[in-house]
């Protein structure tokens, strides 16, 4: 092996261990700068170490131990320089041998609370969303900062500086590195799923001749949804969101037509669905509805399978999604969902009852301008007979709509009314 | 990215099942894969008594039941993994448990739509087919 490839595997082997290595040790010294550079400090001792010793049989208590050691080694010299007094100094040394001991000692138990406590805190509702995304990729994903930038869209010194910040916030909070229990576990976990529900969607949003890492951003948010589901086996919304991502994921090959535009459930091509990803999103699905889970992202997920159930459009159980979008807009109500609820409503039980429904939230002022509204209204009016309504509808939709493949389409069905 | 790794009965054992020690060690190493979010998928393989081979020769096809003489390139079992990249699959792969005897275990990258350029068209692969399909199992 070249000393290149051994530098390749020992990084490899780093990368798998960095955000446990985080995560433990900015619980130890309750900073996440400072057990950045603790790791980092491992991996390059691990650098020169390793290529002589060969890598040790377990690299992660390896990296662990070493960083730790590092740390305690620099808490001693900092009280060192405090107190100048030899004995003082002696029984320090002793107090902190200790420490190390116990430290190796448990250095086998179980890590993933460490994870776990890590994510919280980077996931903390007093950030913005955007810079809890990005923070949980640059600890827990392993991303670096261009990555993140070119991920959003942004720019390397705009994404390092928003990563800064956090950390700067997060320290002058003086938050916990421990997992919250009970009612504030309960209040603070909609922010962890939110923040990775945006990483996946920023990577289903980009187009096939993007930059790569942009779409690579889904399966980082099916990663951490992953994570996420091993760590906390109870939580029935953790399994949710991993069921919505797994099903939505599963259409990515499938949902851009020849001419790259985005193409409707209706007209994918189904066989191209990866039924492996199904499988995984109807199975985090059950375990989501044994937990007895009735949240927003187990609904959208029960959404999303009634899809991936269907083995053609016409298969498709709309009475079932009808009855999911009833619930859903209760417990996540939105004017989006309404609309899609009267869609559903619609191909249920006729347009006539989709109308009715449009209805009920048509003075919206949040849907005034929305293409989608008068879309949906002129499908309904066309399917019931009455043409002349339809086209002003699907004339209407067209001159809102910004995209301009779909005022085309708009524009063809005002044409089929006559 | 998506590998499959394929791990080979030992030598002289023909897939039969794994010692109790073996099983908790590949327990665990599952474990460590789920709580790290790349394994997808995964089972062993019942021993290769149960299994049947079929060789293609032009028109010519035949049948050969199980257990098999050659044990060494016998699959006992397959795991999905999603990593970033090639190095990270190794990085796991290192740390595979050992199973009884000697072991080998081969990682196989998935193809993806750009391998399959000269087979099928960018074009054919986002235009929608009418019915069924077995044509291609792109990852």
């Amino acid at each position: 092996m070249s000393r290149d490839e051994a530098q390749r595997a020992i990084e490899a082997s780093f990368r798998i261990e960095r955000a446990r290595l985080i995560a433990g040790l900015a619980r130890m010294v309750q900073s996440i700068d400072r057990a950045e550079e603790l790791a980092q400090e491992a991996l390059l001792i691990a650098l020169s170490e390793w290529p002589k010793t060969g890598v040790p049989d377990k690299p992660g208590a390896w990296l662990m131990t070493t960083a730790k050691r590092r740390a305690i080694d620099a808490i001693r010299h900092e009280r060192m320089r405090e107190r100048k007094h030899g004995e003082l100094a002696q029984t320090l040394d002793e107090a902190s041998d200790e420490v190390a001991a116990a430290i190796e000692a448990a250095l086998d138990d179980e890590v993933g609370d460490e994870l776990l406590g890590l994510i919280f805190v980077a996931c903390h509702p007093m950030l913005t969303a955007e810079a809890r995304a990005a923070l949980t990729l640059r600890v827990i994903g392993g991303l670096t900062p261009d990555e993140i930038a070119r991920a959003f869209l942004s720019n390397e010194a705009a994404i390092a500086k928003r990563i800064v910040r956090a950390k700067q916030a997060i320290a002058a909070a003086g938050l916990s590195f421990e997992v919250p229990r009970g009612g504030e576990r309960a209040a603070r976990l909609p922010s962890v799923l939110e923040v990775i529900y945006l990483i996946f969607n920023e990577g289903y949003a980009a187009t096939s001749g993007e930059d790569p890492i942009r779409p690579g951003l889904c399966l980082e948010g099916q990663r951490l949804g992953r994570m996420l589901a091993a760590l906390m086996p109870e939580e029935p919304e953790v399994f949710g969101l991993l069921a919505l991502m797994e099903i939505q994921a599963s259409r990515l090959a499938a949902r851009l037509g020849p001419d790259g535009a985005l193409l409707p459930l209706t007209a994918q091509d189904r066989t191209r669905w990866d039924q492996l990803l199904i499988r995984r999103g109807l199975e985090a699905l059950a375990r989501a509805e044994a937990l007895d889970g009735g949240g927003p992202y187990v609904l959208q997920a029960a959404l999303a399978a009634c899809h991936a159930r269907a083995r053609s459009a016409a298969d498709t159980d709309w009475g079932r999604i009808a009855a999911l979008y009833d619930r859903l807009r209760i417990v996540a109500p939105s004017p989006v969902v309404d609309l899609n609820r009267a869609i559903a409503h619609s191909m249920a039980f006729g347009p006539e009852a989709g109308l009715r429904l449009l209805d009920e939230i048509a003075g919206d002022p949040a849907l005034g301008s929305y293409a989608p509204l008068p879309a949906a209204r002129g499908d309904f009016l066309f399917r019931a007979g009455r043409l002349s309504e339809a086209r002003q509808q699907f004339e209407a939709a067209s001159r809102l709509t910004r995209n301009t493949g779909e005022a085309a389409f708009l524009r063809a069905r005002a044409a089929a009314c006559g | 990215m998506r590998v499959m790794v394929l791990g080979k009965a030992t030598e002289g054992n023909d897939g039969a099942p794994p010692t109790k020690e073996a099983f908790a060690a590949m327990d665990r190493f599952i474990e460590e894969l789920v709580k790290a979010g790349v394994l997808v998928a995964g089972a062993g393989l019942k021993a290769g008594a149960e299994a049947k081979r079929i060789t293609i020769d032009g028109d010519k096809r035949t049948i050969i039941d199980g257990p098999f003489a050659e044990t060494r390139e016998l699959v006992a079992g397959f795991q999905i993994w999603e990593v970033k990249d090639m190095d990270e699959a190794l990085a796991w792969l290192k740390r595979y448990p050992a199973m009884p005897g000697k072991n080998e275990i081969e990682l196989r990258p998935f193809m993806e739509a750009a391998d399959l350029a000269d087979y099928v068209t960018p074009e054919e692969l986002a235009t929608p087919r009418e019915g069924e399909r077995g044509k291609l199992g792109v990852a």
